[in-house]
């Protein structure tokens, strides 16, 4: 799968389409969800819902989150090129963890159950979160380079 | 549980991880890509959120015309309107975690297969997730944790009616 792999790493137009095309599955999931069991796909909400008491639906939620790393085995099955660039030290990987597991708590919700879920039902909750951890994402990335 | 709605929710995860690697949303160096606007900005991201939402409100759309689910569970109520300090703290804070490394939630789940050190992440995430929950009461105020579900009550009630839990965000 050449092409595919060229198709993924070349900028703009075709990453636009890939982006876009995965994007298409994230919503059929998203909806799926929804529409079939009547939740919403926050996936830190289901996460941290999973850490504590057992509750009705942790079947469920464990099911849905083990699809994620088994989708990327999917992906790779049929062709697709799944190594990961991470450049961040073990501690930086550490202290965004923390940050991450506590302000999508705090927050109720990360780019899924907000950025996603929250955006395709007008949630005003979620358009504020979704501008505000853009901005700070993207604030974060400027100031790493000036660093 | 029933097995319809486990096999619903095993398909919908499934789908939604092929989705973040397809996108190339579960590679953080085209995450900081994407977030790095005032760089080398790689756009193709934006693609994402541009197909997704759509696709998403309108199996919303759909859900909406019915009682309940498909499986008959309820729907979720509508999304609440109330902007807390919460809600801004917990955005930034994510945020910033987010610019850091280039991993949000289900990307990092998602790359415990594919690289080893995305379990130090994860392994951190739910350190802080530990830490809002068991200090829940001290960093939020109480408007906060009616929004979010954080109160024991709230949390009783919602596995009691098995809706959607905090993740609700929404």
């Amino acid at each position: 799968m050449e092409a595919l792999r060229d198709l993924t790493a070349s900028p703009v137009l075709p990453g636009l389409g890939w982006g876009a095309l995965g994007g298409v599955l994230i919503g059929l999931a998203a909806g799926l969800l929804f529409l079939g069991n009547g939740r919403i796909a926050g996936i830190s909400g289901l996460f941290a819902g999973l850490l504590g008491k057992r509750s009705a639906a942790w079947r469920e939620d464990l099911l849905f989150l083990a699809g994620l790393p088994l989708g990327a085995l999917l992906f790779r099955l049929l062709g697709g090129e799944t190594h990961l660039v991470l450049t961040s030290s073990p501690w930086l990987l550490l202290g965004g963890g923390l940050l991450v597991g506590f302000g999508t708590r705090l927050g109720g919700g990360c780019t899924s159950g907000h950025a996603v879920c929250g955006l395709a039902r007008l949630s005003p909750r979620s358009i504020v979160a979704t501008a505000l951890f853009m901005a700070a994402a993207m604030a974060t990335v400027a100031a790493g380079k000036l660093l | 549980m029933s097995a319809p709605r486990q096999g619903i929710a095993f398909a919908a995860g499934l789908l939604f991880g092929l989705g973040l690697a397809v996108s190339g949303m579960v590679n953080p160096a085209k995450v900081l890509g994407f977030l790095d606007i005032f760089g080398h900005w790689d756009p193709s991201l934006a693609g994402v959120m541009a197909t997704a939402i759509p696709v998403t409100a309108l199996f919303y759309r759909l859900a909406g015309r019915r009682p309940a689910s498909l499986t008959g569970s309820p729907l979720p109520p509508p999304p609440s309107r109330r902007i807390d300090r919460n809600l801004l703290a917990g955005a930034l804070l994510f945020g910033v975690g987010w610019g850091a490394v280039g991993f949000c939630p289900g990307p990092a789940i998602e790359a415990l297969v594919l690289d080893g050190r995305a379990w130090i992440f994860v392994g951190a995430m739910v350190v802080g997730m530990l830490a809002f929950k068991w200090g829940g009461g001290f960093y939020q105020t109480k408007a906060g944790m009616a929004a979010t579900g954080a109160s024991p009550a709230s949390r009783a009630a919602r596995s009691a009616a098995a809706v959607s839990p905090p993740s609700s965000a929404a």
